[in-house]
């Protein structure tokens, strides 16, 4: 068997094809690895190993029919923790959830089923998606791989660090404001947030809904665009899922880059130290040697982005933690009246991020409040989104920093949330855009931390995106 | 801005969300600051902009948006409805007493 920690979705195939291994087989080792790795870096909250072994029995059971697995066949994949799987207990990193199990699957878990993945486990998470350094999860911090003494990134730490560590292949996380982005970029791996409504978000539990992605992250640029490929595409169970076609990506991103055009926001340079902008510059430098042209754009408003998140996503999460009142969802405190039982079960057993976020929202929300906060940012969203449109007439993507550092300490920032809000700058405008976009490795800086350049492209254009990552990572990327 | 430790009292209770007194004073802090950093936005002339009301509206081939109508579906039985409940019987999820007779 191949290394299990390195191994890629195109030899987990081979090795099933040559029969130099079964899917039974490679589920028990990825456990045995897995399970015998974890206690370095906290990143999965839980195995789910009876699953796994199921899926991975019917896996075999395909090949020996001579049927194909599936694009995912017999492929171990770690699933964040705010992600339900049905019969496994989904706690979104939270005490209010601490032994939920969900009746049904996401219909993103659902799907990678379907082509065959063997879910091995419940990644670790900043508490309900809410964070940026994987330091809010009530079950502990995530430790970066790379770097043990240091953060994973935010929300989907635990999602990363397995692909980091080689303890899953492949795995899920969300992003609302860079949750999948910024722990790619701190780990090393790539991660992809897709166009707004590309995968479907039911099963995921709710954040800020306008703003909840699911995504992959991957070792290479083709995993990651296998495992979007299985979970793309119109869902009824979600309204806001797309009907837009899904490109049949490992075709796409094999196309040629020579001739596009690549935007550079410059709002997104100033200010940049150099360990994380020379290495941006550098990726930029491969592009331009793979013949494609590079001009600078401008997004004019991305000064206000972080105002303009931290309203809207604070408000409906205010309103989406709503649910968690002592009445459906398992935990309960005890109060003589509801209003009390209410008030105490969601004193007691929510952290203080998501308090702080209940808080904010419910105040940008209140009367006399919405029009000053909530209207006026979504007004502001409409520009941030419409500096996208524009730069977009003239360019097919934007290439930028995904983090404006890299994996800082764990402890070193969680004391002050707005310094945390903070570093979510380059990243959060994306998510507000609705438009895809990506971190892929380029290089470590001379500390020795892993850099993510960040490719965002048009609605529904994942294909150019891709496109753009695989020829990058084809062509070495950055040392 | 001054952000008080009455006005995160009243917002705690908007939001059903019981607070130590620790916790009191330190949203008092980090809601100030959060605030005060969102003033800026004032700062901006939005009166000919639309709020964004759909994620996807400018995006072509959006079709996000299906015919309106009816579908019948049940996704959950009441079984399973239930099952995560804090405390339920005969169907129903249970609560302390909300009308006083």
């Amino acid at each position: 068997m191949n290394e299990v920690a390195s191994l890629t979705i195109a030899q987990v195939r081979e090795g099933l094809r040559a029969k130099t291994f079964s899917a039974v087989e490679l589920t028990a080792e990825a456990l045995r690895f897995a399970e015998a790795e974890n206690p370095k870096t906290n990143a999965y909250l839980a195995f789910s190993r009876e699953m796994a072994e199921s899926a991975a029995r019917d896996v075999d059971a395909k090949l020996a029919r001579g049927e194909d697995p599936g694009i995912l066949g017999g492929v171990p994949v770690a699933v964040k923790d705010v992600i339900s799987t049905k019969g496994v207990v989904t706690t979104c990193g939270s005490k209010m959830l601490e032994r939920y199990v969900p009746p049904y699957d996401a219909t993103a878990v659902e799907r990678l089923k379907a082509a065959g993945a063997v879910i091995v486990g419940k990644a670790n998470c900043d508490e309900f998606a809410m964070g940026s350094s994987n330091e809010n999860s009530a079950y502990g911090p995530v430790r970066n791989p790379v770097a043990l003494d240091r953060v994973p990134g935010g929300s989907s730490g635990g999602s990363a660090a397995v692909v980091a560590q080689g303890t899953a292949v492949v795995s899920l996380g969300s992003d609302t404001g860079g949750s999948i982005r910024q722990p790619a970029s701190f780990c090393g791996v790539v991660g992809v947030t897709p166009t707004y409504g590309r995968v479907s978000r039911y099963g995921l539990v709710a954040f800020a809904s306008s703003l909840d992605h699911i995504g992959p992250f991957a070792r290479n640029v083709s995993d990651a665009a296998s495992v979007l490929q299985a979970i793309a595409g119109r869902d009824e169970l979600d309204a806001t899922s797309a009907f837009a076609p899904v490109d049949d990506y490992q075709v796409e991103m094999r196309k040629p880059v020579k001739g596009m055009k690549i935007g550079i926001p410059k709002e997104y340079f100033e200010g940049l130290a150099a360990e994380t902008g020379d290495k941006i510059h550098a990726g930029l430098d491969v592009l331009r040697r793979l013949g494609c042209e590079i001009k600078e754009v401008s997004l004019p408003h991305t000064p206000y982005a972080i105002s303009c998140y931290y309203i809207i996503c604070t408000a409906e999460a205010s309103s989406n933690l709503a649910r968690y009142d002592g009445v459906r969802y398992t935990a309960r405190a005890e109060g003589a009246s509801l209003t009390e039982m209410y008030s105490k079960t969601r004193g007691e057993f929510f952290g203080m991020e998501c308090k702080r976020r209940i808080m904010l929202g419910t105040y940008v929300l209140s009367h006399g409040y919405y029009d000053a906060y909530y209207l006026k940012a979504q007004k502001v969203r409409t520009l941030i989104a419409s500096d996208y449109s524009n730069a977009l007439k003239d360019v097919d993507a934007l290439v930028a920093p995904v983090s404006p550092f890299p994996a800082f300490k764990i402890g070193e920032k969680i004391a002050d949330p707005m310094q945390m809000y903070l570093s979510d700058i380059y990243t959060i405008t994306g998510d507000l855009a609705g438009i895809p976009c990506m971190s892929v490795p380029c290089g470590l800086t001379p500390g020795g931390l892993p850099v993510g350049m960040q490719i965002f492209a048009g609605h529904f254009q994942e294909s150019a995106m891709f496109r753009l990552a695989y020829a990058f990572e084809q062509a070495g990327g950055v040392a | 801005m001054e952000f008080s430790k009455d006005d995160v009292r009243k917002v705690a209770k908007l939001a059903n969300l019981a607070l130590t007194e620790d916790e009191v004073d330190r949203m008092a802090h980090d809601m100030g600051e959060v605030l005060t950093h969102m003033e800026q936005l004032a700062t901006l002339d939005t009166s000919n902009v639309e709020a964004m009301a759909q994620v996807l509206f400018a995006a072509p081939d959006t079709a996000s948006l299906r015919p309106d109508e009816v579908r019948e579906r049940t996704v959950l039985g009441t079984k399973e409805a239930l099952q995560n409940a804090a405390l339920s019987g005969a169907g129903h999820f249970k609560v302390p007493r909300v009308i006083e007779r």
